[in-house]
């Protein structure tokens, strides 16, 4: 009997560990290769340790090489990405929350149906909507702008962050808002004194959540920006994909972990409301 | 003043309601109404009719796409939901150090699509990659070179796919695990049932919603996969990997057929809404049911 259960824990283990090697070999292939010497990477392979640490293909990553205008570096886009995502994530949130607020605890006719045109704008496949984006940025001569990328942003984050509120105000009893109600407070008295500062945890998630999506974005900015206005991720596979003869694997592998940076260490600081913003917002209701 | 206190909710969630009606519904009958048209660089507002529905369905490069769609599709479905499943269960076995093996299953999640296809993009690469590692082991034949090999790179898109979101399958699995009563496995245990069986015939029976879920979380993530693509093979070599999204941005943006291009969009929205309009009907039901 105790035979039977030590093997079944070590075959547990085994699995359990064996999917750690799975989940963390590119993390640490990145990281050797971003290294390393591009003549260690020719002569050695992809899981060998460089002989020295060597941070030359990050500083190339982030600053360039000096070599006048075919040289891309992250830098600049870097600033590109805070610049449209910390905007977009404000204004979405914002939204958000009162949006979630004014749907569940003042509730008029037909709050459900705005809630359901919600919930199923954010299913859309973007595609749906990119042609007359581009379009309407143009119209309002914001295309290729952080300006347009914010807005598109804050638009299509809409759907989530209300979705994020809506839920979480649900959940919580109406009793202190008839009982506030009877007292004679107002919409926004009510927000403020009673509802957000209870809104902390929701919050997090809804601020993490967007922040994850607005930086990780590529389909909108490659869509609606080019040149010096891209954010981070088109930077990063324009630099991936150059059509330079020799090919820099160190600085492309120093540049992704860059690019990845902000939200890997917002999920090792907060990896638990960055796994409950990500279950909210798909698995629904 | 009286008027505007009552009023007050309504007012505030005019904005944002008038912002999706507009941005998002506005703009999707916006393209469908473009697709039913004749349109090309700029779009032309004369009626065509289902022209460009049957041209897109005569192009081999759709059906390279959906057939791509299908394949990335199924394969992605299964091997997520597997992995989630197998470490789901294996993690609710009162493991001792569960939190920091969550975190190194899920961390793939706060990565982008192109970090992602940029690291597997080297892993995998023809002379440099896996295949040179397992060459200098001794094994001077092996070839690994599906990232360039036309009808392979398919596969490797599912690969780093794979490895990016089934760590989140897998925590959505744990939290279905988690919600489902424990004297329900007790009393299991108590009639004998070995754990195994227990899990099969009681506990992922149960989790049919869970299950659901996650394939509409993945289907939805497929159809509109479109960065990874772009980041490991950029649709190629050639048209080999294609897929719908990448489609519908290079007939939009790549050869100025706007109309063709929204006629694939609308494709890609229908069938996004074919299983997500079912899916949210039964979801609102059942917390309708809850209440």
């Amino acid at each position: 009997m105790l035979n039977k259960i030590n093997f079944s824990r070590i075959f547990l283990f085994l699995i359990l560990g064996l999917f750690v090697f799975y989940y963390i070999t590119p993390l640490y292939v990145m990281i050797v290769t971003s290294l390393k010497s591009m003549n260690e990477i020719r002569e050695g392979n992809l899981f060998s340790l460089p002989s020295t640490i060597n941070f030359d293909a990050w500083k190339i990553a982030w600053g360039g090489r000096g070599e006048g205008t075919s040289d891309t570096f992250l830098k600049p886009y870097f600033f590109n990405s805070l610049k449209i995502t910390i905007p977009a994530l404000i204004i979405s949130t914002l939204l958000g929350a009162i949006n979630g607020y004014a749907l569940t605890k003042w509730k008029f006719k037909g709050a459900n149906l705005i809630f359901l045109l919600f919930l199923f704008g954010t299913f859309i496949p973007y595609q749906a909507i990119l042609l007359p984006m581009a379009r309407t940025l143009g119209f309002l001569g914001i295309s290729n702008s952080p300006i347009g990328l914010i807005l598109v942003h804050s638009v299509y984050g809409l759907g989530f962050t209300t979705l994020f509120f809506r839920n979480y105000y649900v959940s919580i009893s109406d009793e202190i808002v008839k009982a506030a109600k009877v007292d004679g407070a107002g919409f926004f008295k009510i927000f403020f004194t009673i509802l957000l500062p209870i809104s902390l945890p929701i919050l997090v998630v809804t601020i993490i959540f967007q922040f994850t999506q607005i930086w990780n974005d590529f389909l909108f900015g490659v869509t609606f920006s080019f040149g010096e206005h891209a954010p981070i991720q088109v930077a990063l596979n324009n630099m991936v994909l150059t059509s330079a003869s020799v090919k820099y694997y160190n600085v492309d592998m120093a540049a992704a972990i860059m690019a990845a940076l902000p939200t890997l260490v917002i999920y090792i600081l907060a990896g638990n409301y960055f796994i409950k913003g990500l279950t909210a917002g798909s698995v629904k209701g | 003043m009286e008027w505007l206190k009552k009023n007050l909710p309504k007012i505030v969630v005019a904005p944002s309601f008038a912002v999706l009606l507009w941005f998002v519904y506005g703009f999707i009958a916006w393209t469908f109404y473009v697709s039913l048209t004749n349109s090309k660089l700029l779009p032309n507002y004369e009626f065509w009719g289902i022209h460009q529905y049957i041209r897109l369905w005569q192009m081999p490069r759709w059906h390279v796409a959906v057939e791509n769609l299908f394949i990335f599709t199924i394969l992605f479905i299964i091997l997520c939901i597997f992995i989630g499943v197998i470490l789901s269960i294996f993690l609710d076995q009162k493991i001792r150090s569960e939190g920091f093996l969550k975190t190194i299953y899920l961390y793939p999640m706060a990565l982008s699509f192109i970090v992602t296809g940029t690291a597997w993009k080297w892993i995998l690469n023809p002379t440099m990659g896996i295949e040179k590692f397992v060459n200098q082991l001794g094994f001077e034949n092996f070839q690994f070179d599906w990232l360039v090999t036309p009808g392979m790179s398919i596969y490797t898109i599912v690969i780093a796919g794979v490895w990016q979101s089934s760590g989140f399958i897998m925590a959505i699995f744990l939290a279905g695990l988690r919600s489902i009563d424990d004297e329900v496995i007790k009393a299991a245990k108590v009639d004998g049932a070995s754990t195994i069986s227990i899990y099969m015939k009681i506990v992922l029976p149960m989790m049919r919603p869970v299950f659901m879920s996650a394939i509409v979380i993945l289907v939805h993530l497929s159809i509109k996969s479109y960065d990874l693509v772009i980041a490991l093979t950029a649709g190629g070599p050639g048209i080999s990997s294609d897929m719908p999204a990448v489609f519908m941005t290079k007939m939009a943006f790549g050869r100025s057929e706007i109309g063709l291009a929204s006629a694939s969009a609308i494709m890609m929205f229908a069938t996004v809404s074919a299983i997500i309009v079912p899916y949210l009907y039964s979801e609102l039901r059942r917390e309708q049911d809850v209440k």
